[in-house]
């Protein structure tokens, strides 16, 4: 307990609190100074507590000593090259420079914030089990929902940033990131971004749905602009990450490694890079704009003022679709990094993947308005979104036929491997989302689907196929890298068997109704449509997974006292992370290695991808 | 050869059992508007080549797990396939083609759904917090939606505060109602019924509730509701209690105030008049006509206990004599 109270997370939350408490009644002494109304109906006055807000996320960041390097820096003293992590948890907890702890710090954060955007959707879902009102209010049940979006996706990026950091660093034969400093302020900016965005709940809430449409926005209580500040700050986190993992692959990839040498999973990374280093801005932009519209009067998007609703669809979705890509192609690249090494077999047209993932990155930045067919944006527009969003079919095909062509032929042992059920299952729901996607291109059949569960349903399975089911795969998969132990097979079976087949059942009964006229983001459905069996067998489904999480939970923490040990190349893979004992030493290879070969020439005897170099 | 030759018969085999048993269980609901025929004619196209995908890709992924799991004893790797260039270009360019022509059928449908009739009749549809209202060009305003059947009507579109969007299933078409500008919605109702307008852009607390019938008639029947409905507003017009409770179904009130009892994002209107109300400060008030005048001209002014965290009251742009119109109404719901 006294190792938590003194760790970087303590004092951060500490000074985080006091510093809001600090801004607050800074700006509320000058409301008094200035004669303004002090306080409002939660205590403090909605400027104050987004000034306190900032304020108090500063405060967290710099009580956490992750800054306190670059003061030294400015003020001339000298910092050591390598800071010495703590053995035990607590290193988790407190400021480390290396990629790999940053990268389970990452990791742990987005399972808890995945879980509490779990929990949200479980108490809503379980409100939609039958048609009426049960025992959430109409305003309880949009915050929770909108949150339970916000939550989840920062989770997601988390999940990428962990996956990400603990990798490619690996994978490329680097020490550590090309900025460890930098990586270490990305990660730290997330919880205090969590803290401001789960805040909102205490502050009235907000029933915008994660999309944040103004007018209703700018018109919603003061948990809004908690949303707004928590989005904003976590952006910096997405944005900065991105820069780091750029920079790293460009200049320390090890003696040999081309670019068509690469890990596939760098790829993967370089592409959602590009897209979270440049895109991200836009939603922050977005959202600071109807923030700044609430504090200042500001009329950007208030017709009343001369501004333009739509315009902030435009700003929002020029970030929030690409994003979605940010979501799948480390998750994808998981898919294909893991493949090879289960069917045993080369990695079918693996320059066509690499490509591929390049393709989705940059035919994403030009689909947004697809979002927007129905928004009273000129229909002339319309037309060539549907084009250019149809194109996003091709890139996605040429991996999904690889990957088939890859499993062809392929050795799978029996009983198959977790990490690898959660690979085939994350192909199966992946291909359930990708092939609900076109009919919302096209904008006939769009202005039918748009805003209804369907849509629901078609991003759940992209999300989960592109990202949840790969992200446990990576877990399963690179478990025994990190702790020199295996996780139970037989949990992880139970906990795939009762996740996948769930959620498809899920995803399909939301599209199912969907169809029918069941709309999206509703607290209550009229009785008279005959959804209430559909929905109550959907709230059975979603406990089905949250009953997996559990079962996964458990092996984790298990796993990591009492798992098999597993120091060696336990999936004999080729891969260079995997030619050196587990788990990890904390400045990864001892000696530099030399790629040689091709990364994924499984069933070519004699062939080697890395060369170390010889003992001194 | 053997193992390509089951897998091509499996997939056309699954392609056609997904197709006939996604069609069977009927996917959409009735078409009731000229424009759902090309829509749904797109749906089907998508429906079909969506089964074939899917039958494409998870059939020969189940039959390798089948057909070519490892032997027991055998620890060697998989044959060397390293890819195969042509079949790469060939899977990247047919799907380009055949994206390609969905784009083009996508537009083409479009054009099909968005035909022009120049004589369509125009009915002004306002959307607000959270009610619909719909005003007829022979001078009265419905909080139903009534249309002939077999004639295009055209939709003017409306709102007085956030954005919402209009979506009847049946008619397959959904437009989103913009405060700040005015949007269209036109459609032919080709199938006589009752179905329902419902809000489907997130529009704030009641947003679930946000609905109104539509009911699509044969003429005779749509002129005789024209009609009937004409007579009522005269008659209506005649009191002030009749002005008011048009007027407080045309502009929306009843989306928050409901008049028996029940709660919403406002209080109740029923036996307000002349009640005690408590206020958000923990004073008292009778609800007699000045108060109620007050709060109808500037709602933000007091109030109620119980209602201070709920989506605030906008300011209506009344007249005084239409407030007064609003207040005798009120003092009729006992």
């Amino acid at each position: 307990m006294k190792k938590f109270f003194s760790s970087a997370l303590a004092r951060g939350l500490i000074w985080q609190v006091v510093g809001w408490a600090l801004g607050a009644a800074f700006v509320t002494l000058i409301r008094i100074l200035m004669g303004l109304k002090p306080l409002g109906i939660f205590f403090f006055t909605e400027p104050a507590w987004v000034f306190g807000g900032l304020v108090g996320a500063i405060s967290f960041l710099a009580a956490s000593g992750v800054i306190s390097d670059w003061f030294k820096w400015a003020k001339g003293e000298e910092t050591p090259e390598h800071h010495h992590d703590p053995d035990g948890w607590e290193k988790f907890i407190n400021v480390s420079l290396d990629h790999k702890v940053i990268g389970i710090q990452y990791t742990l954060t987005a399972l808890l914030l995945l879980v509490i955007g779990g929990i949200f959707s479980l108490i809503f879902r379980t409100e939609l089990a039958s048609s009426g009102l049960q025992f959430l209010t109409l305003q309880w049940y949009n915050t929770l929902m909108s949150l339970h979006g916000m939550v989840m996706i920062i989770g997601i990026l988390l999940g990428i940033a962990g996956v990400i950091n603990y990798i490619v660093p690996l994978l490329i034969g680097a020490q550590d990131m090309a900025f460890p400093r930098l990586n270490a302020f990305s990660y730290w900016l997330a919880p205090p971004a969590a803290v401001l965005l789960l805040s909102s709940l205490a502050l009235g809430g907000f029933d915008t749905g994660w999309t944040g449409y103004p007018p209703l926005s700018a018109r919603a209580p003061v948990g809004m602009q908690m949303f707004f500040l928590g989005v904003f700050v976590a952006g910096w986190s997405s944005i900065l990450g991105a820069l780091n993992t750029i920079a790293t692959v460009a200049r320390m990839r090890a003696k040999g490694m081309t670019a068509f040498r690469m890990p596939i999973f760098v790829w993967a990374a370089i592409a959602t890079s590009i897209i979270a280093l440049t895109a991200t801005q836009l939603i922050g932009l977005s959202f600071q704009m109807v923030m700044f519209q609430r504090l200042f009067g500001m009329g950007f998007f208030d017709p009343a003022k001369g501004g333009n609703p739509i315009l902030f669809q435009h700003l929002f979705w020029f970030y929030s679709h690409p994003a979605v890509y940010v979501f799948i192609l480390p998750g994808l690249g998981v898919i294909s990094e893991l493949l090879p090494v289960f069917v045993r077999k080369p990695l079918f047209g693996y320059r066509w993947i690499a490509l591929s993932s390049l393709g989705i990155a940059l035919v994403g930045f030009l689909v947004w308005a697809h979002h927007m067919y129905t928004s009273g944006m000129n229909e002339y527009l319309s037309t060539p979104f549907m084009y250019s969003t149809l194109l996003v079919a091709v890139p996605t095909g040429v991996k999904f036929f690889s990957w088939v062509a890859t499993i062809w032929k392929g050795k799978i042992s029996s009983p198959i491997p977790t990490a690898f059920l959660f690979v085939l299952g994350g192909i199966v729901v992946f291909l359930m989302g990708g092939l609900s996607g076109p009919p919302n291109a096209t904008v006939a059949t769009d202005l039918q689907l748009q805003d209804t569960y369907w849509i629901v349903g078609h991003f759940h399975d992209t999300l989960f196929g592109g990202y949840v089911l790969p992200f446990f795969a990576a877990i399963y998969f690179w478990f025994p890298k990190a702790t020199g132990r295996r996780m139970n097979e037989t949990l992880g079976r139970i906990h795939f068997w009762l996740m996948t087949p769930s959620f498809i059942v899920l995803t399909l009964l939301m599209m199912r109704i969907g169809l029918l006229g069941m709309r999206r983001r509703i607290a209550d459905y009229d009785a008279a449509l005959g959804f209430d069996t559909y929905n109550l067998v959907m709230t059975i489904s979603a406990f089905l997974i949250a009953l997996s999480v559990l079962v996964f939970f458990i092996n984790f923490f298990r796993s990591m006292k009492k798992g098999e040990p597993a120091t060696g190349n336990v999936w004999n893979s080729r891969s260079p992370e995997w030619q050196v004992p587990s788990p990890m030493p904390a400045h990864n290879y001892d000696q530099p290695f030399e790629v040689v070969g091709e990364p994924y020439d499984y069933g070519l005897a004699d062939s080697v991808y890395v060369r170390f170099a010889k003992e001194k | 050869m053997r193992h390509f030759v089951i897998v091509g018969v499996l997939v056309v085999l699954v392609a056609v059992l997904t197709y006939v048993g996604l069609n069977s269980i009927g996917l959409m609901p009735v078409e009731a508007s000229a424009q759902s025929v090309p829509i749904d004619w797109l749906w089907n196209l998508d429906v079909r080549v969506i089964s074939f995908l899917f039958a494409l890709i998870v059939v020969p992924i189940a039959y390798s797990l089948i057909a070519f799991r490892r032997k027991k004893g055998d620890t060697t790797d998989a044959e060397h396939i390293e890819g195969n260039t042509p079949l790469e270009i060939t899977w990247t360019v047919v799907p380009l083609i055949v994206v390609l022509i969905f784009a083009y059928l996508g537009a083409y449908t479009l054009a099909e759904i968005r035909v022009v009739d120049p004589s369509a009749a125009e009915i002004k549809v306002r959307a607000i917090q959270w009610a619909w209202s719909f005003q007829y060009p022979e001078g009265f305003t419905s909080k139903e939606l009534h249309l002939p059947v077999n004639k295009q009507v055209v939709l003017k579109m409306e709102s007085s505060d956030v954005i919402h969007s209009f979506w009847v299933p049946e008619f397959r078409i959904k437009q989103d109602v913009v405060p700040g500008r005015i949007t269209e919605y036109r459609v032919t109702p080709i199938l006589v019924g009752s179905y329902m307008v419902r809000c489907a852009e997130l529009c704030g607390a009641s947003h679930a509730y946000m609905q109104a019938p539509v009911i699509v008639s044969s003429q005779a029947d749509y002129d005789a509701w024209i009609a009937s409905q004409k007579a009522l507003a005269a008659a209506a017009a005649q009191t002030p209690a009749g002005r008011g409770e048009q007027l407080a179904n045309t502009i929306g009130c009843r989306g928050c105030h409901t008049i028996d009892g029940s709660k919403l994002v406002g209080p109740s209107w029923q036996g307000l008049y002349g009640s005690q109300v408590t206020l958000s400060d923990g004073t008292t008030v009778t609800a007699n006509d000045a108060y109620l005048i007050e709060s109808i001209a500037n709602p933000s002014i007091k109030i109620v206990k119980g209602f201070e965290t709920t989506t605030a009251m906008p300011k209506f742009d009344l007249t005084d004599a239409q407030i007064q119109d609003l207040v005798a109404y009120l003092a009729t719901l006992k």
